[in-house]
């Protein structure tokens, strides 16, 4: 592991600028699914897949009431995973 | 044991269980008084969060309204489990990174101005309070109901509860007592849900029960059943929209950007140690709260089919198809001695028939059937999570379960509250602002007596509640939205939003969104000063009141970005504090 402080404080902006970047890329992609499974499933499509039933369940219904939020749960974990990891690709990790 | 000894014995329980983590968790710093010390376990404050979350309403409520709305009630499950997709995306680890006991602290300390901090505590203690108050009564009302003391007695109680444990314990104290609370809160609430899901459809998970089919032979799915049952007797559909896409949209929009920015929430992340713990704990917090959020569906779902059953019993018009009255359960008969539920003979028959009277097709055919009008004129929504194991007759034990995880729910989102007044008067407005000067004993001093007289007056309100009481949803999820979300996010995510936009930005959504919220309901909430009536032809677009604080951080938004670039941008050491929120490297105990 590098030092705290490296030599060139202009590598380190542009490594801090990097690191924003990807974390500004991956909070996108997972607010777009956020909305799909939300407002675009549960809400503006909700007739669409209402058309279809899932084990006793029409599908829209299912995604405002239930599937909506176990997407949620899951957006939360996989954010938490890719940013650890990213943490450490960018070597700004804690400890 | 008969339920009264139950009770007695789940809610004396549970209470002597918070007085001991009470004392055990004394403060004994205002690190420790205001974040927990700084030390909590991330998974351990992922429950705490889900506590502190998940009031009154959630426990109460929330079944009720799903039960009546059907598919209409889902804006409150999107947005009240979405906004944490938010707060653990664009806020929560950033937060905790700046490393501050309080969120009107963040806003003033990165908007360098002692005006930006003042509005965030105004918003911060209006919405918290008028968000108290509803769970004093919702404290004593559970009193009232199962230890048959008066409302005011069990607010008393109430206070006198949450007292000794936030003033003696500060956020350690509410951290410990929050962790009991949701293991009783969320026993309390599966249990009967699980014994309800296996009577109607033999499936014990009632997530899975839900889309499960009947167990009486019908074969039908159990929500089909419900949507049968229910448009045969003129109601709308169960499963499917019936009201405005663009207000569900927006009310859903509105209850997570809310959710996001309630600072009582946003606090319970400055007590884990790290920033990848601040994310780990929301999702965390997510996972509790989900177990309760995805089990109120089939609880509202269920409830609602054993009410339409027990009172239509038969084919809709035949004459012996309907309950007599003289016949009603035991349930029905103990939820009448209390007003939430009236039946009225209207057409002297003796029997009751419950129906849609609103829909004029149906009322043409009722006509013909002999029926006169709805006559369950009172159903209290409320009802139906209390009701539910007297209604599935369940053993007495699971009543008193239910009682002490109602109280539970009360108790621990009050404490909540009352730590974010208190913390924002102690720290924001006297250590930050008026007196400087003192030092940290007397701060936890002054805590302590916040605390003290935020509780006090909490209690008061709660018996003499205000007409802003019933507007949590309007006006603290409105505020919250309009006002303290965008100023966090924007301080995060912008470099150049400076004070002079951030201050600007805020007094327009939260003026903007008061303004269209009184214009409906009143001002200040006064009946009869309202310019407009509250119904869905005179509201902007098709707009309710409770759906604006969307529009509000909107406003907010665009007019700090625009007064932002016509102004200076900020100073560059408030610059590299952005840049140093935005790395995880670095992060110290939350201080003042």
């Amino acid at each position: 592991m590098n030092s705290d402080k490296p030599d060139d404080p202009r590598i380190d902006q542009a490594n801090a600028d990097a690191y924003w970047r990807a974390n500004l890329k991956l909070v996108g992609v997972l607010l777009s699914i956020w909305f799909v499974v939300s407002f675009g499933f549960g809400i503006l499509l909700v007739d669409v897949l209402n058309s279809i039933s899932i084990g006793g369940v029409k599908l829209g219904f299912f995604f405002a009431q239930q599937g909506a939020i176990y997407v949620f749960v899951a957006l939360i974990f996989v954010y938490m995973h890719q940013m650890n990891k990213l943490d450490r690709k960018f070597n700004v990790h804690e400890d | 044991m008969d339920v009264q000894t139950w009770i007695y014995l789940a809610v004396g329980g549970t209470f002597a269980l918070y007085i001991g983590i009470a004392i055990w968790a004394r403060a004994g710093s205002t690190s420790d008084f205001y974040v927990a010390g700084g030390g909590v376990n991330p998974i351990a404050n992922g429950m705490a969060t889900a506590a502190d979350w998940m009031s009154a309403a959630s426990f109460i409520s929330m079944a009720g309204l799903i039960a009546f709305l059907g598919y209409q009630a889902s804006p409150y499950l999107m947005g009240w489990t979405g906004g944490y997709v938010l707060l653990a995306l664009l806020l929560a680890p950033y937060l905790r990174k700046f490393g501050k006991f309080t969120v009107p602290e963040f806003i003033g300390d990165r908007f360098y101005s002692r005006t930006a901090r003042l509005v965030a505590v105004l918003c911060l203690v209006v919405a918290s309070v008028t968000y108290v108050i509803g769970q004093m009564k919702g404290v004593g009302v559970a009193f009232g109901r199962f230890l048959e003391v008066e409302f005011e007695t069990g607010v008393m109680i109430g206070m006198g509860i949450v007292f000794f444990y936030a003033v003696l314990g500060g956020m350690k104290g509410i951290t410990y007592t929050q962790i009991a609370q949701y293991c009783v809160l969320i026993f309390a609430y599966t249990v009967p849900a699980i014994f309800i899901s296996i009577q109607l459809t033999g499936v014990p998970l009632p997530q899975l029960g839900l889309g499960a089919s009947m167990a009486d032979g019908s074969g039908l799915a159990l929500l089909d059943k419900l949507d049968q049952t229910v448009t045969e007797l003129g109601f709308a559909k169960y499963t499917e929209p019936n009201g405005s896409t663009l207000n569900t949209f927006m009310l859903t929009l509105s209850l997570m950007i809310g959710t996001a920015g309630l600072p009582h929430v946003i606090i319970r992340f400055f007590t884990v140690p790290k920033v990848s713990d601040a994310r780990k704990s929301a999702g965390y917090a997510l996972v509790f709260i989900a177990i309760l959020y995805t089990t109120a569906p089939a609880v509202g779902a269920m409830a609602r089919m054993n009410l339409m059953d027990t009172i239509q019993t038969g084919p809709v018009g035949e004459a012996t198809a309907n309950l007599e009255y003289e016949k009603r359960p035991d349930w029905f008969r103990n939820w009448e001695a209390t007003g939430l539920l009236r039946f009225e003979d209207k057409n002297s028959d003796g029997r009751i028939q419950y129906y849609n009277d609103q829909n004029p097709e149906f009322t043409a055919l009722a006509e013909r059937f002999g029926w006169q009008g709805n006559e369950m004129v009172e159903i209290d929504r409320d009802i139906m999570v209390l009701a539910n194991p007297e209604i599935a007759d369940l053993p007495a034990w699971v009543i008193g379960l239910v009682a002490a995880g109602g109280l539970a729910a009360a108790l621990s989102t009050a404490a909540g509250l009352l730590l974010a007044i208190s913390s924002a008067i102690s720290h924001d407005l006297l250590k930050r602002t008026f007196t400087p000067n003192i030092s940290e004993k007397q701060e936890l001093r002054a805590g302590r007596v916040a605390m003290a007289g935020a509780v006090i007056v909490a209690g008061y309100l709660g018996m003499n509640p205000p007409g802003f009481a019933a507007q949590v949803v309007a006006l603290a999820f409105g505020l919250a939205a309009s006002s303290i979300f965008p100023a966090l996010m924007l301080g995060i995510f912008s470099k150049r939003v400076n004070d002079k936009g951030a201050i600007a930005g805020m007094l327009a959504g939260l003026l903007s969104t008061l303004f269209y919220i009184f214009v409906f309901k009143g001002w200040l909430f006064i009946p009869g000063t309202n310019w407009l009536p509250n119904t869905a032809e005179h509201w902007l677009l098709g707009i309710q009141p409770e759906s604006f604080g969307a529009i509000g951080a909107l406003i907010n938004f665009t007019v700090a970005i625009v007064v932002s670039r016509m102004s200076a941008e900020p100073p560059a050491e408030i610059q590299r504090l952005v840049e140093s929120i935005r790395v995880p490297r670095g992060v110290g105990a939350a201080t003042s």
